[in-house]
């Protein structure tokens, strides 16, 4: 499989969550935001530096580039 | 007080169950806990629902808002409680364990769960936790119309059948479903036997786990607990309700901790599996668009977080934020001052003329003095409120963060703090209260300390008024450089200070980005009175209080401030002052007085160069008494001087004496280096 970190996801990609890295804590607040192992994410804006903002359960999240590297996500298409 | 929409409004269908009160259990109020995600319009419902009858204060013994309000709603009082806006209630932040120990400890009678209908799944997530708890609850399909602008349609009464609970269907901003609201919440709080909905299950694979856990917990555990829930959140690794367990029931904690050891990972399938739960309560009610459709926030996103385009905005919108608020205040300002000083203060010195003169000294020097600079300060602070509440309200802050995470970085903090230090440039109380967002203590702490180099209007009234007359010509440049200076010491003293001090540890940046929506006049409102009346408590009170006593300093032994304590000490001061060329020692006690408020520097140079209320007679007394280099130094201690005293007040009550007591060592170092460093620069450029 080819489960690379969020932050290596271009703007407009897509893909569903294999990992969470980086423990209880930051796995449970993204799990408060619908971020889950299983979930489809899609990345609306990845310019390279800065945070993330990714789409995911119908919301919007602002992903700081630290915690957005402890997401791992396969691609999908569409 | 004034009434409300939801309750006056007769509910039809209800009047038949009201032959059925008058039993001891119906006279008590009915008390309806608020609780709901961020960004699910509980505000407004909550505005909506009790308007001016709220009370904002503390929950007992934390920092986290309470707010409470009363309606009545047929004839019957109703108490709301509004809980802390939470994702979940995994207890990892203060605001989550405040919300579910209300649930368990207080048992209000209904919990009223607020959803997102535009963001359904996520939003249940709340309510799959609530019901654990063992409340009745009643779910608020909120935003309805806001789901519809997506494409989203939630069918209410099919959300309703998956979940076995009351949904109703809400658009809370234009007043709908509210009386529908409190009509299916108070008939539940009559009868709360008739709530039995199933409890959300988990994954096959943990169950047999789960309820061997329950089992060791059964008849171990003190009231109000219930075995089914602490299990789930043993499971979860909650360490609050680990330690209760290990300290209430340690014979069944020897039996559970084993367990809890080998599953560690659990958590990320309780997660996961309320997420199944969820996707199968919502799949028949929830229709989404097939492909994406390109929404007014996508629109407005490509430019306000644009890295580039985003900063851009970022800075025209701040500029228009002051430009309006000191374009739109300043005559208000005018007129309050020329009210107060020009009328009401002669008027009292007139009614105590025959009074002996500490009191007529006392009444118009302290009193008036000090309340009438808080009041002259209100109209800055209502139109700042009014703008921020707006970019609040309509979804912008959560922008103004994301632009500002990758500069916040390089201080060690990250962009929900740039929200706090924004606001100081208001006043830095409401700043000091707004660091409140950030959920690390560190990335808090850290924002506290740094709250005080924002100049907020008062220093910066200060320094507008003595820039022109020390540099006629200059004093825009002047004014400039000083902003530029503070807000550059800000940096350093951050990047510094997380650095060393806090070891460049930092807090992740997770935050909702809420689609933009228009302004709700109400919601904004309401917004300008919690601060206004934050400001009002802490600032007049305490402003009050102080400028009473530092008067008392200044007029005895007397005659004349030339003469009082305060001038002793300022006399004795001269030594340090001369380090920055200012060794006239009424200098040094107008500096002095600034510390109860920042204003009070004039006016203490006005009565020690006994220019009374001529300001431009005083400009000008002042200005030759003093070289421009020491005048450019005073201009410098005085942006960076301590926090004023409610500023003081307010850190210790956010983050204790101790903290206080380093923020005002920290800027009194800072103002004394800042002085000295341009004293001795000046030197060279004048």
């Amino acid at each position: 499989m080819n489960v690379r970190p969020l932050t290596d996801f271009p703007s407009g990609s897509r893909g569903r969550v294999q990992r969470l890295l980086g423990g209880r804590m930051l796995s449970q607040r993204l799990a408060g935001l619908g971020l889950t192992v299983g979930a489809m994410v899609e990345v609306l804006q990845n310019y390279g530096r800065g945070p993330l903002i990714v789409s995911v359960r119908d919301t919007r999240i602002a992903l700081g580039r630290g915690q957005a590297d402890k997401v791992l996500v396969e691609p999908r298409d569409g | 007080m004034q009434k409300h929409d939801a309750c006056e409004r007769p509910s039809g269908g209800r009047q038949g169950t009201r032959g059925a009160r008058g039993g001891p259990a119906e006279e008590r109020a009915v008390t309806l806990a608020l609780a709901g995600q961020p960004n699910v319009g509980k505000s407004t419902v909550f505005n909506r629902l009790t308007g001016l009858s709220q009370h904002v204060g503390n929950w007992p013994g934390k920092t986290v808002e309470q707010k409470t309000g009363e309606c009545s709603f047929q004839g019957k009082r109703i108490r709301l409680v509004d809980l802390p806006g939470t994702y979940s209630l995994t207890a990892n932040s203060e605001e989550e364990r405040i919300a579910r120990d209300y649930i368990l400890r207080e048992r209000p009678d209904v919990v009223i769960a607020l959803l997102n209908a535009s963001a359904l799944e996520r939003n249940l997530y709340l309510v799959a936790e609530l019901l654990l708890l063992d409340r009745p609850i009643v779910v608020g399909l909120n935003m309805v119309d806001v789901a519809e602008a997506q494409g989203i349609t939630v069918e209410a009464e099919v959300l309703s059948a998956a979940l076995r609970l009351p949904v109703v269907p809400l658009v809370a901003s234009k007043n709908e479903g509210l009386s529908e609201l409190l009509a299916v919440a108070v008939d539940l709080a009559r009868h709360p036997d008739r709530f039995a909905p199933p409890k959300p299950s988990i994954r096959e694979a943990h169950r047999p786990v789960l309820k061997a856990i329950e089992e060791a917990l059964a008849g171990h555990l003190p009231e109000p607990y219930l075995p089914a829930y602490v299990a789930t959140k043993l499971l979860e690794g909650d360490g609050e309700l680990s330690r209760m367990v290990q300290e209430k029931a340690p014979e069944a904690w020897q039996r559970i901790h084993p367990i809890l050891m080998a599953h560690e990972d659990a958590y990320l399938d309780i997660a996961g599996g309320r997420y199944e739960w969820i996707a199968r309560m919502a799949r028949a009610a929830l229709t989404r668009p097939k492909a994406g459709i390109v929404t007014v926030t996508d629109r407005i996103d490509r430019v306000a977080t644009h890295p580039l385009w985003g900063v851009g905005l970022l800075f025209v919108i701040l500029a228009a934020t002051f430009w309006l608020t000191y374009s739109i205040a300043t005559p208000m300002v005018n007129l309050l001052d020329h009210w107060i000083a020009g009328e009401l203060a002669p008027w009292a010195g007139e009614l105590l003329a025959n009074t002996p003169q500490w009191l007529s000294g006392f009444v118009t020097n302290g009193l008036i003095g000090g309340a009438g600079m808080v009041i002259t300060f209100l109209p800055i602070l209502l139109v700042f409120f009014a703008l921020l509440g707006f970019l609040e309200d309509v979804g912008y802050m959560a922008r103004m963060a994301y632009v500002m995470d990758r500069f916040m970085h390089r201080l060690g903090l990250h962009g929900k703090s740039f929200m706090p230090l924004f606001l100081g440039f208001g006043c830095n109380i409401p700043a000091v209260l707004g660091t409140r967002i950030i959920e690390d203590r560190r990335s808090r702490l850290l924002t506290l300390l740094l709250v005080p180099l924002v100049p907020c209007t008062a220093r910066l009234s200060v320094v507008a008024f003595l820039a022109p007359v020390f540099f006629p010509r200059t004093a825009a440049w002047v004014m400039t450089a000083l902003v530029g200076g503070n807000l550059l010491l800000l940096v350093l003293l951050g990047a510094l200070l997380n650095r060393f001090a806090f070891k460049g540890h930092r807090g992740a940046f997770i935050m909702e980005m809420p689609l933009y929506h228009a302004p709700n006049l109400r919601t904004i409102g309401l917004f300008v009175w919690n601060n206004m009346q934050g400001f009002l408590r802490k600032a007049g009170t305490v402003i009050v209080a102080v400028s009473a006593v530092v008067w008392a300093l200044s007029a005895y032994p007397g005659p004349g401030m030339n003469h009082s304590l305060l001038a002793d000490f300022g006399r004795w001061l001269v030594p340090f002052g001369r380090w920055m060329g200012l060794g006239d020692w009424r200098l040094l006690v107008s500096l002095l007085t600034s510390f109860i408020a920042k204003e009070n520097s004039v006016a203490t140079l006005g009565v020690l160069f006994g220019a009374g209320d001529n300001r431009t007679g005083l400009g000008h007394l002042v200005a030759a008494a003093m070289t421009p280099q020491a005048a450019l130094a005073f201009l410098a201690v005085q942006m960076t001087f301590l926090p004023c005293v409610s500023t003081v007040a307010a850190i210790q009550q956010e983050a204790g004496w101790r903290w206080a007591f380093v923020s005002i060592l920290l800027l009194l170092a800072l103002s004394i280096l800042a002085g000295i460093v341009v004293f001795r620069l000046g030197g060279f450029l004048c």
